[in-house]
């Protein structure tokens, strides 16, 4: 079939998708950037900065088993440091994609559809960037499966009563449903990208991950119950995962983490740096492959609204923080909020004010909302403060709690820095391989957004 | 008896065509007939009758088989298998069960979802007759198809193929086996 023109007009703000486009241009735009022997400079930029810092992280990993965890900051009484706080950080930048690909879907925003698949691949890859961290520090890694129950010739199990074991469960269950929610979705677009590929190993490639898909209706009704119901069978998921993620700290008594409002608090903010991360993704992929008639002005917009009002959400947690931990009366949380305001770590806590409460008050207005340069650079302050938060409560707890004598200073090391970068590195790694190997956006899904795929009125004759 | 083909096959080159087509060749009875589609279509649902699946009752009872799984896994090893006193609590501390009871509902149900999907569809399915016919492969792309299967009992090639015909399709194919 000869290839049609891509014809569109410019975007208008309000619009999720460019007017001018058709079935056939829609699907020629998106296949293309998979389906080409040509490879833009701005990927082969990113992925090899990914690589190289890849390379950074299996360094520092393998340094890290010949030497063992003292090659980090983790001393007594702060033996988290960093691991833990990349953990909840990485795991809650996923959080976005699951949202928008499920909770979005059950509320029926169309706009998710150009942007849901590449933040479900966000969600695949943060996720195993975060999975990195508590192997990592297990200091064993080797013998990570002690956590699951299984038959043992020691007959020692794990301590279902430990919010670290409920975390195994929920980390582990929310990249495997991510993993089926992403591929299902991915089913449609891979039976396109068979149909169009000229290569015969993609071709065959494509065609063995597309199983057949030939896009008959019985198919299609199945494959939307399916959709709906991962939906729901994913949006508690999402929202239980980071609610346990918190457990790990409210549930033990250390000062300024046994408090019960984390879990909605932990919840808000992993949607929050999501978010941030879908923008600092989506910002220049639409660039760099003119993408702009697809993912709009409106899908920033709705990104920075997201951002903003679970940002609101985030800064009104740290207030009932500060107000809780003086309101109880308990002079030992009311030391741990005095000390992260004006003890050593002060410094950082103001700056995580400044990202996370201060700089988001500028994306209630709409000029900023719709300069993508300026949302970009907001979604990194974002994932900044963010990060320092992590750092904040499990490191600041930790190294000030109950008994003064006991009472020490984390400082960071080279691998430190070097394992967080590293997994930075992987990150884009993978999902610029992502960009390249598989279809960033689902394109059956804005098919049936065209305008075109409105069903008439009935002819009678 | 084996028909010499699979069915013949309609195209369409939008979605309000394949739909009219659709209703009007089941009006006329027959019923071994499936439409092809780069997107899902509502109302072919509707002309085809396909309200109803399995797939909500695998899932239920994949998400009740993991709820069950999940605690009575936790009630075993904590209460008969392990039994560790932790500050003197029950063993059957049933509050701490909840979350992994919770994500292992909700795991085994989604994995019943991807695998009942795939059962009711029949996939993987290596080799299908539709993509003998050399235009299907812009089915996943812009056109609309619609195959009437040879086992239909009222096929007949050249009158169903004369049918189709008159139903505003761009072309009319015979399918291959």
């Amino acid at each position: 079939m000869a290839d049609e023109q891509l014809v569109i007009e410019k975007p208008q703000s309000h619009e999720i998708l460019a007017r001018g486009y058709t079935f056939g241009t829609i699907t020629d735009q998106i296949s293309a950037v998979v389906l080409t022997k040509r490879t833009p400079l701005f990927w082969i930029a990113s992925f090899g900065l990914g690589f190289i810092l890849l390379q950074l992280l299996l360094a520092s990993a393998v340094l890290l088993f010949g030497k063992g965890t003292g090659i980090w900051g983790i001393r007594t009484p702060v033996m988290w440091g960093f691991a833990i706080t990349n953990f909840v950080w990485w795991i809650g930048i996923g959080h976005a994609g699951t949202l928008i690909s499920a909770i979005l879907f059950l509320l029926n925003q169309k706009w998710r559809n150009s942007i849901n698949r590449s933040a479900e691949a966000m969600t695949l890859f943060a996720v195993a960037c975060a999975g990195l961290f508590p192997l990592l520090h297990m200091g064993r890694p080797w013998l990570f499966y002690w956590l699951f129950p299984y038959p043992n010739s020691t007959t020692v199990q794990p301590n279902f009563r430990s919010p670290l074991v409920w975390d195994v469960f929920a980390v582990s269950t929310y990249a495997t449903v991510s993993l089926l929610f992403w591929f299902v979705g991915l089913i449609p677009d891979l039976g396109t990208l068979r149909d169009r590929a000229k290569n015969l190993f993609a071709k065959y490639t494509y065609g063995i991950l597309a199983m057949g898909w030939r896009g008959s209706a019985r198919h299609w009704s199945t494959y939307d119950t399916a959709t709906l119901l991962l939906s729901g069978l994913a949006t508690p998921l999402v929202l239980s995962v980071h609610t346990v993620v918190s457990f790990d700290f409210t549930i033990a008594i250390v000062p300024g983490w046994h408090s019960t409002f984390f879990p909605p608090y932990f919840v808000a903010g992993a949607i929050y740096s999501g978010f941030a991360m879908v923008l600092a993704l989506a910002i220049p992929l639409r660039a760099a492959y003119g993408l702009d008639g697809i993912i709009t002005l409106r899908h920033l917009e709705n990104c920075a609204k997201v951002m903003l009002a679970t940002g609101l959400i985030v800064a009104y947690a740290y207030i009932m923080e500060t107000f809780m931990a003086w309101y109880s009366g308990n002079p030992f949380e009311q030391q741990a909020f005095w000390n992260r305001m004006t003890g050593p770590y002060s410094a950082q806590y103001w700056f995580l004010v400044t990202c996370n409460i201060v700089s988001p008050q500028l994306l209630w207005f709409k000029k900023f909302r719709q300069t993508p340069v300026l949302l970009f650079i907001s979604s990194i302050i974002v994932l900044t403060g963010m990060w320092l938060e992590r750092y904040m409560i499990i490191v600041s707890s930790l190294a000030q709690d109950f008994v003064t004598s006991s009472w020490s200073l984390f400082h960071a090391t080279r691998w430190d820095w070097a394992t967080y970068w590293g997994t930075i590195g992987f990150f884009l790694f993978l999902f610029f391989l992502f960009v390249r190997l598989l279809p960033m956006i689902s394109i059956f899904e804005l098919r049936a957004l065209l305008p075109q795929a409105k069903v008439g009125e009935e002819v009678k004759g | 008896m084996k028909a010499d083909i699979y069915g013949v096959m309609a195209e369409f080159d939008n979605p309000t065509a394949l739909v009219n087509a659709t209703r009007a060749v089941r009006d006329r009875g027959y019923r071994k007939l499936d439409a092809y589609t780069p997107f899902p279509i509502e109302e072919l649902n509707d002309v085809l009758h396909l309200h109803k699946n399995k797939l909500p009752l695998i899932v239920l009872a994949g998400g009740i088989l993991g709820g069950l799984t999940g605690y009575l896994l936790q009630y075993f090893v904590t209460v008969i298998y392990f039994p560790i006193n932790v500050g003197g609590r029950p063993l059957h501390s049933w509050p701490s069960y909840i979350i992994i009871t919770f994500e292992l509902t909700i795991l085994f149900g989604a994995i019943s979802t991807v695998l009942g999907l795939l059962a009711l569809c029949g996939l993987p399915m290596p080799y299908h007759p539709v993509f003998n016919v050399p235009r299907f492969s812009a089915a996943s792309r812009d056109r609309f198809f619609l195959c009437i299967e040879a086992t239909d009992p009222l096929f007949d090639k050249q009158r169903t193929s004369g049918l189709l015909a008159t139903l505003e399709a761009k072309e009319v194919s015979e399918v291959a086996h």
